[in-house]
């Protein structure tokens, strides 16, 4: 019997043997691919050389955004156990909050642990001096050089620049990958809208560390690609004008080239500072920003859609031309108000400071340059209210102009089909006389006004808005317009600023200086002067303007919000620019002007950085990278 | 006994396939140390290998029944060292396994191992009975119960587990009856959790960390993964010779000892494994072949005693390696760097040679 279990105990072993090296074989045929990762995620740390972003220019080279040189302090995670011990002396050594550590870490847990994070995005002196001195016995924290956004100062040009910030949980989602939390990416505006191409791809830093973290040897650094560097077409002389001249009043400047859709100048105010927010934003300082009734976030030039006033009476002109309804030699008297459908409308000279009420009779010509409500009153009960929609909309109101930057706003051109879908309602008739004048339902963005108006004094060719500077498939609309029409509509716009008209006061002497004006009320006058309350619905003033009065350069929308008379608030802004346009012009062709004559100061440094000698040494080779140019116009 | 055996009786493939394996243990302990502050530790285990090697031949020479005429003077001996080690024993690693001994430290438990084997032989060999009897079983069971719970005091699970299989195996070739050991399996498995109650926090560690790893990635649970690691990521021909990443940069827990072979692997890849694995069972089964041949039922005890615990150290420390079983400290036989272990395989094989030497003797 003995012999027989002892044949048994061979099977045994055999079996045994085998099922061992089934265990092996499914470790090392089967899954070895995976723990060759795992393998290689243990050996390699992997530390990110961040890619700088592009810099944007302005048309004529000048740098507008840059880049400054910063360090992050990361904290490595592969020893959990390490990381808890040290993280009281960390938060100390440091100057941060333990709580505020924690809860970095609690945000980061479902990251791979090999993944450092930023738990210091702006490092100080004594952040440098403190990490190098604990290298040893805090084997955790490293230097990361990142580079900082740096934008011209107190928010000049910020709402087309926009700006950058780490990357929310919804664009990792959808960034398929490309975006890890941490990642700083364009939020808002050009940086936003061209992220792709400022956005450089990160390299990596990749070191070997043994079991305890301790780097043993290094690997062939993957060089960042930085990011590619935009023209725009904005023009920093004149923005730069335009943001003056607007000043610290509440409303929006949008100067374009009517011939190219170039943007020459784009400004909102008020204007946060993106440098601000340049590091990082803290959810209180976000949280302000949102809430401010001044809405400095808000772009005005492509999301404020107010009512135009009395820069939509050139739609209007134009339909009442092009369609005949009424005839172009139509007068009609003024004075001061008039009743339609039993209510009583007023026109603007009824409150006039001059104290005449009337206009007398008024044909388009003079309708146009004196800006005769009771005239377009009269257009607008002939012509009805869908054929002034067909003409808004067909000349690009009430629908996006397609400008290069996210979130634009459309706009409102009220019609029948359009009181039926949202207010299930018919259209009262009366309606269409506040609509004659740019007021009741009819919104619209300033830079819209600045292309339709650039459009029709093109003769009815509507480019496209851009600032990035030749960008490729500039959409180009037509809309027949008779060549009279033009000249007719065009001749009363010359009249507004030369002719006596509403702006007389912006005549530019050898400038064909043309616009509109608009005042336009926010709220019913006879209910304003009811409350009492004239200062808190002061009237929103426009004006656009455009010069030479055909073919125009330049066509400049302004609006002052609360400015009051468009000629008065807003009008000076377009002649400073418009001015401003052909002075520069003018010198160019004399050869005079350079673009080095008037350079933007990026010069100022940042609160806070430091360029850690040290830092700079240990990192020796990730500086060698592209330095962002910046360096040439610091004074040294 | 009259005349001595010639060294042509000695078991030459059995030393060959012996040496075979040390030499593969040597070359993993210096890879895995060379380039750090244990590096030699090869040259000690060469020493020790020498040592186990002469104490073989020594032992081999001595007439295995003479010594198992002393089993139960050598039972008291190791029960009283068992003891003497709990009370003045010296403590490593939070055990207390050691005492001093020429200048090194033994372990008490594996010189225990070995007797509980000779033991166990000459109980096995004196029921002359085909089929074991229950009492004779109980017996056996109660007297391998003292130094196996002396062994547990330590404390050191895996030395006392190997005791175990040798019970086992020694009953079942000594004839016990299928019911039996049925009854008895139950009994073990009800038992199982009373005993798992009396595990030290850490043993419990290990075996909760085993059957949930992500729960704890540094403790038991990190070792087991980054073993598995280390195995994986050698793939089918090995990352070579001082090349694994695992192995040099540390991330194998004591990967000249217990986890020798996870270094291994991860260094000579699946076909070293089949090469290691397959000299384990060449060894076992030239074991299993001279019980066979053994003169009397005392040697073939002997032998398989041998066999079985040899067996299970290969069994348990390989499942550990490959993460499909719990970390227990179970070495392998002759890879593992460590003195007491190597001594006690090659005294325990100076036993099989023993008998075997004295196969054709009457």
């Amino acid at each position: 019997m003995p012999q027989a279990r002892l044949a048994v105990v061979s099977y045994v072993i055999v079996g045994m043997i085998g099922v061992l090296l089934i265990g092996f074989w499914k470790l090392q045929v089967i899954d070895s691919d995976k723990y060759s990762q795992w393998a290689e995620r243990n050996r390699v740390r992997s530390i990110p050389v961040i890619a700088p972003r592009g810099r944007m220019l302005d048309r004529d080279g000048r740098v507008l955004v840059d880049n400054y040189p910063s360090f992050s302090v990361l904290l490595l995670r592969d020893d959990p156990a390490l990381v808890a011990k040290n993280l009281p002396a960390i938060a100390e050594g440091l100057g941060l909050a333990i709580n505020d550590l924690t809860d970095q870490l609690d945000n980061a847990r479902n990251l791979p642990k090999f993944q450092p994070i930023i738990i210091k995005p702006e490092a100080t002196k004594g952040d440098v001096a403190f990490i190098e001195s604990h290298r040893s016995d805090i084997p955790l924290l490293e230097m990361l050089m990142v580079h900082r956004r740096r934008y011209i100062a107190g928010g000049f040009m910020s709402h087309a620049s926009g700006y950058v910030g780490e990357v929310s949980e919804q664009q990792i989602e959808a960034s398929d990958g490309k975006f890890r939390p941490g990642d700083f990416a364009g939020k808002s505006g050009l940086e936003h809208q061209y992220n792709d191409l400022l956005q450089g791809t990160d390299g990596m830093r990749r070191v070997i560390v043994n079991s305890v973290g301790k780097e043993v040897d290094r690997l062939p650094t993957q060089e960042a690609i930085p990011g590619k560097q935009i023209q725009l077409t904005i023009d920093y002389d004149l923005q730069q004008v335009a943001e003056q001249s607007l000043g610290p009043r509440d409303g929006a400047v949008v100067a374009l080239d009517p011939r190219t859709g170039e943007v020459l100048a784009m400004v909102s105010h008020p204007a946060p500072d993106p440098n601000d927010f340049a590091v990082r934003i803290t959810g209180k300082q976000w949280k302000q920003l949102n809430e401010d009734p001044g809405k400095p976030l808000l772009n005005r030039a492509i999301q404020a859609q107010l009512a135009p006033g009395s820069v939509f009476k050139i739609i209007m002109a134009t339909a009442m031309l092009e369609d005949k309804i009424p005839p172009e030699n139509f007068t009609t008297f003024c004075p001061g108000y008039a009743t339609f459908y039993g209510r009583q409308f007023k026109c603007w000279v009824y409150w006039s400071k001059t104290g005449v009420r009337s206009h007398g009779t008024v044909d388009l010509r003079r309708a146009i340059e004196q800006s005769c409500d009771i005239f377009f009153y009269n257009v607008g009960m002939r012509l009805g209210i869908d054929r002034i929609s067909y003409y808004a909309k067909s000349l690009g109101l009430g629908r996006r102009t397609g400008v290069d930057l996210p979130s634009e706003e459309p706009g409102l051109i009220p019609s029948e089909e359009w009181v039926q879908r949202v207010y299930h309602r018919k259209w009262y008739a009366g309606e269409t006389i506040s609509v004659a004048i740019g007021q009741g339902a009819v919104t619209v963005t300033p830079i819209q006004m600045a292309r339709v108006i650039g459009g029709i004094a093109m003769g009815g060719i509507f480019k496209q808005p851009h600032l990035l500077k030749d960008a490729p498939n500039v959409g180009e609309e037509r809309f027949q317009i008779s060549e009279p029409t033009i000249q007719k509509v065009t001749d009363g716009m010359y009249g507004v600023v030369n002719e006596g008209g509403t702006a007389a006061k912006l005549k530019l002497a050898g400038i064909e200086f043309s616009g509109k004006s608009g005042t336009a009320q926010v709220i019913n006058y006879d209910v304003r002067t009811r409350l009492g309350k004239a200062g808190e619905f002061k009237d929103n003033s426009w004006f656009v303007g455009y010069a030479p009065r055909r073919t125009p350069e330049i066509v400049v929308s302004v609006i002052v919000q609360g400015g009051g008379h468009g000629s008065e608030a807003a009008g000076p802004v377009v002649r400073d620019v418009i001015k401003a346009y052909y002075d520069k012009k003018n010198k160019k062709s004399d050869g005079q002007f350079t673009a080095d004559q008037n350079q933007p100061d990026l010069t100022e440094p940042p609160p806070a950085v430091i360029q850690p000698a040290a830092a700079l040494k240990q990192q020796g080779e990730i500086l060698e990278q592209p330095a962002p140019a910046e360096a040439d116009q610091r004074p040294q | 006994m009259k005349d001595a055996p010639g060294t042509r009786d000695y078991d030459w493939w059995l030393i060959a396939i012996l040496m075979a394996i040390c030499t593969l243990g040597v070359i993993e302990i210096y890879s895995a140390t060379h380039g750090s502050a244990l590096a030699g530790m090869h040259n000690k285990q060469i020493r020790w290998l020498a040592v186990g090697f002469v104490l073989m031949f020594v032992l081999s020479r001595l007439d295995y029944h003479l010594i198992l005429d002393q089993a139960w003077i050598l039972y008291l001996i190791g029960v009283v060292a068992l003891i003497a080690v709990l009370l003045v024993g010296h403590t490593r690693f939070g055990a207390k396994r050691w005492i001093p001994f020429l200048g090194e430290f033994l372990q008490v438990s594996e010189m225990a191992k070995l007797i509980i084997i000779i033991w166990l032989a000459r109980f096995f060999a004196e029921v002359r009975t085909d089929e074991l009897s229950l009492q004779d079983l109980m017996k056996a069971g109660l007297l391998i119960a003292v130094p196996l719970g002396l062994i547990l005091k330590q404390p050191d699970l895996g030395t006392a587990l190997v005791l175990v299989p040798v019970l086992v195996v020694g009953a079942f070739l000594a004839g016990l009856q299928w019911k039996h050991a049925a009854v008895i399996a139950l009994i073990g498995l009800l038992l199982l959790p009373v005993g798992l109650h009396f595990l030290k926090p850490y043993q419990k560690e290990r075996i909760t960390s085993f059957l949930h790893p992500e729960g704890d990635p540094k403790g038991a649970g990190y070792q087991l993964l980054q073993s598995k690691i280390a195995v994986g990521s050698g793939g089918f021909w090995g990352k070579g010779f001082g090349n694994g990443s695992q192995n040099q940069l540390g991330y194998i827990p004591v990967r000249y000892s217990d986890f020798i072979m996870s270094a291994w692997a991860e260094e000579q890849g699946f076909k070293g494994v089949l090469l290691a694995l397959g000299l384990y069972m060449a060894l076992l089964l030239r074991l299993v072949q001279n019980a066979q041949r053994a003169k009397d039922r005392a040697g073939m005890f002997l032998v398989m005693g041998v066999a079985a615990a040899l067996g299970f150290h290969v069994l348990v420390n390989v499942a550990m390696v490959i993460g499909a079983m719990p970390v227990t400290g179970i070495p392998l036989p002759l890879m593992s760097y460590g003195g007491s272990a190597t001594l006690f395989v090659f005294l325990a094989i100076g036993l099989v040679m023993n008998v075997r030497l004295r196969r054709f003797v009457n």
